[in-house]
């Protein structure tokens, strides 16, 4: 049998980084990150590793090194949150421009101003068109196994591009969750021995990196981009399924909870489904036919899949927990846009719920349900977008 | 040099051959070109001197002419040229292209 233990979403990843010993790892410390790479830290010290860990002075800084380590040949990883993510913006485009396979865990958290340093996806949402890949995850095993996912995924030969594995801050880095990990050896068999590509150090070949590309093919090389995304589909696919294989645990582009019979659901990311899943159970119970999709591939976004999967339903319930202010919020869009085609469309609604580490209660799920209930039996006006849990 | 067009294969921006500059011609958008009066000339060189780019060709000491593949026409060589008597030796004139 295996071993479940109790750790932080913080620890697994720690622990993640660990087994896979990257080359390098540049990163700077932002709550609720930290905790994570201070663990990691610890194990370069203790000489567990043989990352050369390069302590910069910015995020900006961070991803700029690892920019630099991946192209020179190196497998990279870092990890953010918030602001940190927010600073590193203009690299991230050079990391996913220059086709460099970095994975980088973003422990998800607020934007300033206020300050606010909990659990929030404007962080993440805001990168979301940067041309990375982005893998979101309800707790700590789902992080830990995205995270052990990604780096296959971003190193494949037909994509090589960053991976965004995204994990709620606090929620899951900083409390006790039961899980297990994957001996060593079956790590690090699995990810594989890495390969460099066109490296800046293999001094045999030499290249330059980053000229200029204007008017002339910048529009062929953005096409280009966007068709190696389109790929990354089949390559998640075939990831996943190996990953089934060492784990026994199996990984689509999103899961549904109890979808299939279901006339209302709600679509949701992250840890907030697990309270979902709960209330769901419940309101099976009274004999609502109620189900969720949680997104967990969110770049490229599995349109076709996830309208078939949504299509039959009355009405949907999209909950962010990040905004676009003065509009519908980002997960919203993407499932808006997938069931536009469709034939038949359910009536969709936008709560936005959580923000800044805004407690999501089982109340609040109630809330919803009962909510589109009513829509379904055409009782209340349809609100479009609104905030949820707000105080009185 | 025939481009190749960028595409999922070769989408990386990366110059894997080096000093491959060569093989790229910039004089494309040149509207103004030089014309060497050597009559005028006094080989003093200011004007290979002064050249931005690469472009005035000097053999043995004497100016020859100059390299339209990468000339852009900017016009210095001719505003420095001190030429003979207050002749110049190289003028601008407008570029008829096909």
């Amino acid at each position: 049998m295996k071993k479940k233990i109790a750790v932080t979403g913080n620890e697994a990843l720690a622990e993640a980084l660990r087994q896979i010993n990257p080359d390098v790892c540049a990163a700077y410390p932002i709550t609720p990150q930290t905790d994570m790479m201070q663990r990691f830290s610890e194990f370069v010290a203790d000489g567990l590793v043989d990352t050369e860990l390069m302590l910069v002075e910015s995020e900006h800084s961070a991803m700029s090194a690892c920019i630099g380590a991946s192209a020179g040949g190196g497998r990279v990883a870092t990890a953010t949150s918030g602001p940190g993510l927010a600073l590193m913006w203009e690299m991230l485009y050079v990391a996913s421009g220059m086709r460099c396979p970095i994975v980088m865990p973003v422990i998800n958290r607020a934007l300033s101003a206020p300050l606010n340093i909990h659990c929030d996806h404007s962080d993440a949402m805001g990168a979301r068109d940067s041309g990375w890949i982005q893998l979101w995850s309800e707790n700590a095993q789902e992080a830990y196994d995205n995270m052990i996912m990604a780096f296959r995924i971003a190193e494949h030969t037909d994509i090589r591009l960053p991976v965004m594995v995204c994990m709620d801050g606090f929620i899951i880095s900083h409390s006790l969750g039961i899980m297990e990990f994957l001996a060593d050896d079956v790590v690090r068999k699995f990810i594989r021995k890495f390969t460099p590509h066109e490296a800046l150090l293999d001094i045999n070949h030499p290249v330059s990196y980053g000229p200029l590309i204007v008017t002339d093919q910048y529009h062929e090389y953005k096409n280009a981009q966007n068709n190696i995304m389109s790929e990354v589909f089949d390559v998640a696919s075939d990831v996943a399924a190996e990953f089934e294989n060492i784990s026994g645990r199996r990984y689509g582009f999103f899961e549904t909870y109890k979808l299939e019979d279901a006339e209302i659901g709600i679509v949701i990311l992250n840890s907030a489904a697990g309270t979902c899943k709960d209330m769901i159970d419940e309101a099976r119970r009274e004999g609502i036919k109620i189900g969720l999709l949680k997104p967990r591939l969110f770049r490229p976004f599995p349109y076709e899949m996830i309208a078939a999967a949504l299509s039959h339903l009355k009405v949907i319930c999209v909950l962010d927990r990040s905004d676009s202010f003065g509009a519908h919020a980002p997960l919203f869009v993407e499932i808006a846009t997938s069931l536009y085609n469709c034939k038949q469309r359910p009536v969709l609604i936008n709560r936005i719920y959580g923000l800044g580490g805004r407690d999501f209660m089982p109340e609040h799920v109630s809330g919803v349900i009962n909510e589109m209930i009513d829509i379904a039996g055409k009782k209340i006006e349809i609100i479009p977008k609104k905030y949820i849990s707000l105080r009185k | 040099m025939k481009t190749k067009i960028i595409d999922r294969s070769n989408c990386r921006p990366v110059i894997t051959q080096a000093g491959n500059s060569v093989a790229l011609k910039t004089g494309s958008w040149r509207s103004l070109e030089p014309v060497l009066l050597k009559e005028n000339c006094t080989n003093c060189l200011l004007c290979w001197l002064y050249c931005p780019d690469m472009s005035v060709i000097v053999r043995d000491g004497k100016v020859e002419g100059f390299d339209m593949d990468y000339c852009k026409g900017c016009g210095i060589c001719a505003l420095e040229c001190p030429g003979k008597k207050g002749q110049k030796a190289i003028r601008m004139r407008k570029e008829e292209k096909e």
